[in-house]
């Protein structure tokens, strides 16, 4: 009841507020002065007075999405190809890694949130679709074609992946590099902000955002919107850049980070500095324990956190109940 | 592609010590931002000694010469991995050329001023009325007919010093005004000509590489034509010719060719690639 009223006032105020909320910082405020509908510039006064960091830089919070959509927009064609090189392969391990853990069963819905090039969604659908293909040869004697109740099981066992990013050009990428993979079904593109996604309460039973999180701009508000899409059961994972605990291993990091990796975007893809942003973001993410806490602090249950190659990454997994 | 607009000289009035040490001086140019497509005009602040200016270490800077060679390389069309190049290997021979500028009188004029060619600051129209066989009148043809603009310049990132910073811009804005004076297309024969040009002239090793390596995409025909007669024709003037970059190009506009090449010591090319484009070769 409560969550029906809330998105019901919340679509006046975008009605009315619908060329301010439309821009790309995206700051939804959530305090009652804001659902006033005489003056629209409620919204950017209050993102404009809150300070945040841009990488080590200090910048309005309006300020801070502005520039990281402008970091995205350039990154995005060689974005990829960026990972790649940066991480030697190696974030294609982590990524399976959260499809492993998910674990996720025929008839799962995803949203994976700043999903950009949609890596984790692809691969979401290959890993159900593996899984149902198991369980139906498992099932099904060999010889047998599929009878009328094996094909409408399967029409409710579909899974559908929904990719949601802030960006239209890592959206445009994601789009193409699907459509030459030929994953085409079950999938779709949807432009959105983290801090006010455009579903409805209870929609997905997944929710993922792989190195995305650290880039927006209210992270408090990003959970929130996390645990209101999911369905009761659901579950959040977040893959994310964290604290290296070994001290030797965190120089090493330190030092490829800072040398090495801005180098590369100067060299690859013609931008050094928004490369040198990426790995200051990276330093001003909330450790572990932080983040668990603040997903706690958001509404999740049963949070966990698992270190992947020594810390560099932290896979953590809450569920809404 | 963007490009910024300059709208005033540089309000460098403050030129009495001539230490090869200058502290950074704070910019008084005008600097706006037409089109923000490019990657570095997303941070609008800069904390180096001029705008664009990113703060790098030896390693760094090591790491940028080796990856922008393979890659520009690889493929010469990263016309900003060339200039990486030439800024991380060019240190020493940007002293050269700024030594050789501030020893000549136009040249130290030029350090002084710092004028820059853009489209916005060229008066077109008036090139456009000014006699054939002037300077300003061949430069604009050059641009019509090759389809370039002066505004594709990459910026200079990675040289730790403003005045130095200046000097690398300047050459690279003096390359398109090479071609003229040299009479070279902007093809791979004519580039690799004036690159030949530019090497004897300046040293950098950037022209040296491209120099060395351009050829290899040269054909038997060109080659031959490169090693008979552009080639040595391009070093010997390269070595004799008064130091490109210290001629304020911007007030020679009317100056004739011929006058402007005998002046610099320049010799007229052995072929004549403009005679061969009316031929429809």
């Amino acid at each position: 009841m409560a969550a029906s009223m809330r998105l019901l006032v919340r679509q006046l105020a975008r009605l009315s507020h619908r060329k301010v909320t439309s821009t790309v910082s995206g700051v939804s405020c959530r305090s009652a002065c804001c659902w006033r509908t005489s003056s629209g510039r409620c919204f950017s006064d209050a993102a404009e007075d809150r300070s945040t960091h841009f990488g080590f830089e200090t910048v309005s919070e309006a300020e801070k999405a502005k520039r990281v959509y402008k970091v995205f927009e350039n990154v995005a064609q060689k974005y990829d190809v960026m990972n790649d090189a940066m991480s030697l392969g190696i974030h294609r391990l982590w990524k399976d890694v959260l499809l492993h853990v998910m674990h996720p069963q025929p008839g799962a819905r995803l949203l994976d949130v700043a999903g950009g090039t949609g890596d984790i969604a692809v691969r979401f659908l290959d890993y159900v679709r593996y899984q149902l293909e198991r369980q139906k040869r498992r099932d099904t004697p060999s010889g047998q074609g599929s009878s009328w109740q094996d094909i409408s099981d399967d029409r409710r066992r579909e899974s559908s992946a929904v990719v949601c990013d802030i960006n239209k050009e890592m959206l445009k990428m994601g789009k193409q590099k699907a459509d030459r993979m030929g994953v085409v079904s079950g999938l779709s593109w949807v432009v959105g902000d983290a801090e006010e996604l455009p579903f409805d309460d209870d929609q997905f039973d997944i929710y993922t955002i792989a190195f995305g999180i650290r880039n927006v701009t209210r992270m408090d508000q990003a959970l929130q919107e996390a645990l209101r899409v999911l369905k009761p059961g659901g579950r959040f994972m977040c893959l994310e850049f964290s604290k290296v605990t070994n001290p030797v291993l965190a120089r090493l990091y330190d030092a490829y980070s800072f040398q090495v990796i801005p180098v590369l975007g100067e060299v690859i893809a013609g931008d050094w500095k928004s490369y040198q942003y990426l790995v200051e973001s990276i330093r001003k993410f909330p450790n572990q324990q932080e983040f668990k806490g603040m997903m706690e602090d958001a509404g999740f249950y049963c949070v966990q956190h698992h270190d992947l190659t020594g810390g560099v990454v932290a896979l953590h997994s809450g569920f809404k109940l | 592609m963007s490009y910024n607009v300059a709208t005033a000289a540089l309000g460098h009035t403050d030129r009495g010590e001539h230490s090869s040490h200058r502290s950074p001086r704070p910019p008084t140019l005008c600097v706006h931002r037409l089109h923000t497509g490019r990657a570095d005009r997303t941070f609008s602040h800069y904390d180096g000694l001029y705008p664009g200016h990113i703060i790098t270490t030896p390693f760094q800077k090591a790491l940028l010469a080796v990856g922008s060679g393979v890659v520009a390389l690889q493929d010469p069309y990263r016309h900003d991995m060339v200039a990486v190049l030439g800024e991380t290997t060019g240190h020493l021979v940007l002293i050269n050329l700024r030594d050789r500028m501030r020893n000549d009188p136009e040249g130290y004029t030029v350090l002084t001023e710092r004028p820059k060619i853009r489209l916005s600051t060229l008066d077109l129209e008036k090139m456009a009325s000014l006699p054939d066989g002037s300077f300003g009148r061949e430069y604009l043809r050059f641009l019509e007919d090759n389809e370039v603009t002066p505004d594709s310049r990459a910026e200079v990132k990675f040289v730790d010093d403003e005045e130095l910073a200046y000097v690398m811009l300047r050459y690279r804005e003096v390359h398109d005004l090479m071609h003229t004076l040299l009479g070279m297309p902007t093809n791979m024969l004519g580039e690799v000509a004036v690159k030949w040009f530019e090497a004897a002239q300046t040293g950098l090793p950037m022209c040296a590489l491209g120099a060395l390596l351009g050829p290899l995409r040269l054909n038997t025909r060109r080659l031959q034509s490169l090693f008979t007669s552009l080639g040595p024709w391009a070093l010997q003037n390269g070595w004799q010719a008064r130091c490109v970059l210290s001629i304020f190009y911007e007030r020679r506009w009317d100056q004739s060719l011929e006058e402007l090449r005998r002046e610099l010591k320049i010799q007229p090319p052995p072929v004549d690639f403009t005679k061969r484009r009316k031929n429809g070769r």
